[in-house]
């Protein structure tokens, strides 16, 4: 059902941690719908991604999304960023199977979320950013077993 | 491998198979016909239909042969319907239904019939109060379950199927789960159809049965034909047949020593799980049970994540997420016992055969424990868990 790269990147994902004191972090997603992801993003001063790190709660393409997407902004600027939307990162998978597409967009709006609230610590705007539609504001609620 | 999806369907046993090789190429005869030739088929035909009754206390002219277990289902809900709209068109049956229970009822809702799915307990029980209560005049049938194939909870039959006497109700039960597997009787139970498929106790696919109680009017599903007492037509499949009669003799001979067996060997798992994995619940009576299901959450982890990984060790489960469903839904039985989306999606079904082994189980736990160890160390709602405790 998946592509060889996806089956690698969910086997052996690339950046799985977290980043103190990120420039950025974004979750999106529902663990309603089985998805959730979390992306770190350490910016520096020149606005150039350093290290990119993921939490993610989902399916096999969900993880290896979440992989590929912070392996490509990685050393990439802002802007340049912003350019790697979800076919970017599919392409980058050697594709999905139709029913996993929302894996990618929810990888890319990850990203956007992170860089949301990079811009919004630092008082700046990215132009052609937009306030990413999934950020999670609330916690989802825990109960115990 | 480690093959723990038996519920799934199972592997045709040795036994069944040597059965079942005489009526390729040699005794291929169509048994209908009337030529000598003919005759050790229907013969055959015939020996497996008396096993077939004789499992569940029935008569071998109860015994009907069909494609399998959604065929059983199918026709006996849509037959019932045609064949007693005058009377009612008022249908009862459960949440946590198979989906040839399900969508038939849809199916039918759409033709203008009335359905009321019961509400199940956290165990996954039937109410019976509510069963009552859902009783009308124009109740027509109850289909109920006899083991649910998820989480692999046994339905009180006897007390459903008195309760659906004492109103003049037809009962049905889908029993492809439990057939072969626990004790069934349809004159204690009151059952007056049950459903069940060759290929749950290592019969081939392709093969089922629908069990009605003589004297009851109903339709035929499949026309063409006056195989099956005319109530099912087409050429009988006689090495499928032959199969499932020697598979479920097999089953009726060793059931008490297979019940026993897997019960310990389910419990051990259970309890394995449940005391070395944190933050893992039991789905399902723990007694009222299938003898050879365990059904697990894992609170924090997606199904088809820990599903590749169990595959990448050599292990094949099964899971009621969303993402194994091919919809976003998790499955409809979690969120029936009360289960939340999150949680119903860290889902984990491991069904045994009697050929599974304590090896197998300790394998499967070991690896379970770093899979979702790993899976954790992922996931974003465990570091929000963990922040939260520290805080």
């Amino acid at each position: 059902m998946y592509t060889e790269k996806v089956m690698d990147h969910f086997t052996n994902p690339r950046n799985v941690g977290e980043i103190e004191n990120a420039s950025g972090v974004g979750t999106v997603g529902n663990a309603k719908c089985g998805d959730i992801m979390r992306i770190y993003l350490d910016i520096d001063d020149n606005g150039v991604i350093q290290e990119a790190k993921f939490k993610t709660f989902g399916c096999g393409a969900a993880v290896a999304t979440s992989s590929m997407a912070t392996e490509l902004v990685k050393g990439k600027t802002v802007q340049e960023a912003l350019e790697v939307t979800n076919k970017a990162v599919m392409e980058a998978l050697d594709g999905l199977p139709p029913v996993k597409v929302h894996c990618s967009l929810l990888a890319e709006e990850a990203i956007h979320a992170a860089l949301w609230d990079y811009a919004e610590k630092n008082g700046i705007v990215i132009e052609g950013l937009e306030k990413p539609v999934n950020d999670i504001e609330e916690k989802v609620e825990e109960e115990d077993y | 491998m480690i093959y723990l999806d038996n519920a799934a369907t199972t592997k045709v046993s040795e036994e069944v198979f040597e059965a079942m090789k005489p009526y390729f190429c040699e005794q291929y005869a169509n048994p209908s016909a009337i030529y000598s030739f003919a005759g050790k088929s229907m013969k055959a035909v015939n020996e497996a239909r008396e096993q077939a009754a004789k499992l569940i206390g029935a008569n071998a002219n109860e015994i009907y042969f069909t494609a399998g277990g959604s065929e059983s289902d199918n026709w006996v809900i849509k037959t019932v319907c045609e064949t007693y709209k005058n009377k009612g068109k008022h249908i009862i049956t459960t949440k946590i239904e198979h989906h040839a229970i399900l969508h038939t009822c849809q199916y039918m809702e759409k033709q203008g019939y009335e359905v009321t799915y019961l509400d199940v307990d956290e165990m996954g029980l039937v109410k019976l109060d509510d069963l009552k209560a859902a009783i009308r005049p124009d109740t027509i049938l109850i289909t109920v379950m006899a083991a649910n194939n998820e989480i692999g909870t046994i339905q009180p039959l006897a007390e459903i199927g008195a309760l659906a006497k004492e109103h003049g109700v037809l009962f049905h039960t889908d029993a492809v789960q439990a057939y072969g597997h626990i004790p069934l009787n349809v004159d204690e139970m009151n059952i007056d159809f049950l459903s069940a498929s060759g290929h749950k106790l290592h019969a081939p696919k392709g093969i089922g049965l629908m069990y009605i109680r003589k004297g009851i009017k109903v339709g035929s599903f499949v026309h063409g034909g006056a195989q099956e007492r005319s109530r099912r037509a087409g050429t009988l499949n006689t090495p499928g047949i032959v199969g499932f009669g020697e598979a479920i003799r097999i089953a009726g001979e060793r059931m008490q020593e297979n019940v026993k067996k897997e019960i310990e060997l389910r419990d051990y798992l259970i309890n394995r799980v449940l005391t070395e994995i944190p933050y893992s619940r039991l789905n399902g009576d723990p007694v009222k049970r299938l003898p050879g299901n365990a059904h697990f959450c894992f609170k924090f982890i997606e199904g088809e994540s820990m599903l590749i990984m169990l595959d990448q060790k050599g292990i094949c489960a099964s899971s009621g997420s969303a993402c194994t469903s091919g919809s976003l839904d998790p499955s409809h039985v979690l969120l029936a016992i009360g289960l939340p989306h999150e949680i119903a999606h860290g889902s984990l079904r491991l069904t045994m055969s009697e050929e599974t082994t304590k090896e197998d189980i300790d394998t499967t736990v070991d690896e379970l424990k770093v899979i979702i160890e790993r899976l954790r160390a992922m996931s974003p709602l465990y570091e929000d868990f963990i922040k939260k405790q520290k805080n």
